[in-house]
């Protein structure tokens, strides 16, 4: 099967120098979605479900997804945490319908099967019949019908879950420098500032690709760049684990360069001096981290980003609902430390991100013209090539070697890395 | 809240007047009038978009929060200037708006106004579909400026549709 460029002949592909080539078909085969399904999300990854702070007290629970199956999280009388699929074992009905509570047991409305917060079958009603009637066969054991649990691991107060029974260990499958960073945000008990839901009408790996991309950050977030946020000649970094799913980009506020933007912006339509805010406290922030970071967005592969900008701090959860819907589940917190004056200050620093954040509603929109433009597309495939076109580290901005990273590991855990080049 | 009480009917004008500034604001928005808008509210203001499944577990993230006329004109601006997103039209719907008028001597409320107002946006994108955007409704602290017009103080439109249709650009 040629999956190679069209317009570019495979013979004459190597002139143009090292790039990624990713076919289409990725974006919008329903049968390599639901191959994703079994051999990302429900396969050897760790996907995030929870904070524990979300649950923080015993009977807590939350339900949410991995991938696209439904979940529970609970915290129990232990104070142990589980994750259980949030399908009862009778007849497959949803056992919890909220999207979170505090109850003692986990009880399906069907026909009130009853489970612990650890997924245990503990009651089954008219179980030995009623009057010498009916009844469960002598035979049935409650045992053999809990609640489908997933291993759980935490770190750092983050939740993560999963089917598989062979992956590593959570912090093995992160890696050192991924578990650096989450242990430099969540470095003390948080507390949840708010929740904020962005459906996207789009392919959840064009959301990965665009948390990989530091290329785009000063030219489709105009609000970033003008007010010295974050631009590409600032200093910054891109850095992968060891397997490359993973991906840190940072950037320091401080080093802005204004001869070399002005260089670099030249030709384009960011560079716009005469835009000034009238209320500049929304930009109002205060130092609180040891280093001079204020730009984080760790991508851990496959379902969540990590991310500190100036003063907020969040995690995105990827829900993902088919080949061409995802939504992104914001979940925004503070330190429990936290002063009057610093809760203020993130709350009104939100204004930057979630689904209405001047600088990052717009990566809502571009997943969305990749996926309409894609509907004919299967037999084509996009270039990747800024910044070398090889999985490279980088000590600048402006390269898209973590989305190349990307696709060569998810290549290999799909089983399609021809459709990878 | 304040304690609700029953209009009199001595305050149909009012009423009217309530309603014409709760009107007007979307009506602002929708024709794209958007230079317009902030000077519906008060200097000092406070214009909160927000889940009602925030403001149900009492906690404060917000859509969109401007403490300022100031920063609603930085949201305009964003928007003219910065922001990319889809072509997109927004029509509003609204209830009727029940008004909570202060009692005489009220102390520290004089003069406030407190309106409540359920609003649906459709939308409508390139493809020409309309769908219902954001459903919710707005609880509005009013109160009558010197020149004699009404302002918001403080407008919250919490809404119900927590799924957020691809970003939100334009206030609600």
């Amino acid at each position: 099967m040629d999956i190679a460029n069209p317009q570019s002949p495979p013979e004459n592909q190597a002139d143009e120098g090292p790039a990624c080539r990713v076919s289409y078909k990725v974006f919008t085969d329903r049968e390599i979605y639901d191959r994703e399904q079994e051999t990302i999300f429900r396969g050897e990854t760790w996907s995030f479900v929870a904070l524990e702070a979300e649950v923080p007290e015993a009977g807590d629970y939350k339900t949410t997804y991995v991938g696209d199956t439904p979940v529970i999280v609970t915290r129990d009388a232990d104070g142990a945490i589980n994750v259980v699929e949030n399908r009862c074992a009778h007849r497959g009905a949803l056992v919890c319908r909220e999207l979170r509570g505090n109850a003692p047991s986990l009880e399906c409305v069907y026909h009130q099967w009853a489970y612990d917060l650890k997924g245990e079958l503990i009651g089954v009603p008219f179980r030995r019949g009623i009057r010498g009637q009916g009844g469960m066969p002598k035979e049935f054991d409650m045992k053999r019908h809990a609640l489908v649990r997933l291993r759980v691991e935490t770190i750092c107060g983050m939740v993560f879950a999963t089917f598989s029974h062979t992956v590593v260990g959570l912090r093995e499958y992160l890696g050192p420098l991924p578990v650096e960073h989450i242990e430099r945000i969540m470095n003390r008990p948080i507390k949840v500032l708010g929740t904020q839901r962005q459906y996207i009408h789009g392919n959840w790996k064009l959301y990965a690709e665009n948390t990989r991309d530091p290329y785009h950050g000063s030219l489709l977030h105009l609000f970033h760049t003008t007010f010295g946020l974050y631009r590409s000649t600032q200093q910054g970094a891109s850095r992968m684990d060891e397997s490359k799913r993973h991906s840190l980009l940072y950037a320091i506020a401080a080093s802005n360069d204004e001869s070399a933007d002005k260089e670099v912006y030249g030709d384009s339509r960011t560079f716009d001096t005469g835009f000034a805010l009238q209320d500049p406290s929304l930009l109002k922030s205060r130092k609180e981290f040891g280093d001079d970071i204020t730009l984080v967005i760790l991508a851990l592969f496959p379902n969540v980003v990590l991310q500190q900008i100036s003063n907020t701090l969040a995690v995105r959860q990827t829900v993902t609902y088919g080949p061409d819907a995802f939504e992104l589940v914001w979940t925004q917190f503070g330190y429990a430390d936290d002063d009057e004056e610093m809760t203020a200050i993130r709350v009104k620093q939100s204004n930057l991100i979630g689904p209405a954040g001047v600088i990052s509603m717009e990566d809502g929109e571009a997943v969305e013209i990749v996926q309409q433009a894609l509907a004919r597309a299967q037999d084509d495939t996009s270039y990747i090539a800024m910044g070398g076109g090889r999985p490279d580290d980088a000590d600048h901005l402006v390269t898209e070697g973590p989305i190349i990273g990307f696709w060569k590991n998810y290549g290999e855990l799909v089983g399609i890395e021809d459709l990878v080049d | 809240m304040g304690a609700e009480r029953r209009v009199e009917a001595g305050a149909g004008d009012l009423r009217r007047e309530v309603e014409d500034l709760v009107a007007r604001h979307a009506e602002l928005i929708d024709e794209d009038r958007l230079e317009e808008w902030p000077e519906l509210f008060t200097e000092q203001c406070v214009y909160k978009i927000i889940a009602r499944e925030n403001v149900d577990r009492g906690l404060p993230i917000a859509a969109i929060f401007c403490d300022s006329r100031k920063m609603l004109v930085d949201r305009v601006v964003s928007l003219r200037q910065a922001n990319i997103y889809p072509t997109h039209h927004y029509r509003h719907i609204l209830s009727t708006t029940q008004l909570d008028l202060p009692e005489p001597g009220e102390p520290g409320a004089a003069g406030l106004i407190r309106a409540r107002t359920n609003y649906v946006v459709f939308q409508t994108r390139n493809n020409g579909e309309t769908s219902i955007y954001n459903a919710g409704r707005y609880l509005d602290e009013i109160v009558r400026g010197e020149d004699g017009a009404l302002r918001f103080k403080s407008k919250l439109a919490v809404f119900d549709t927590n799924r957020i249709d691809t970003l939100m650009v334009r206030p609600i």
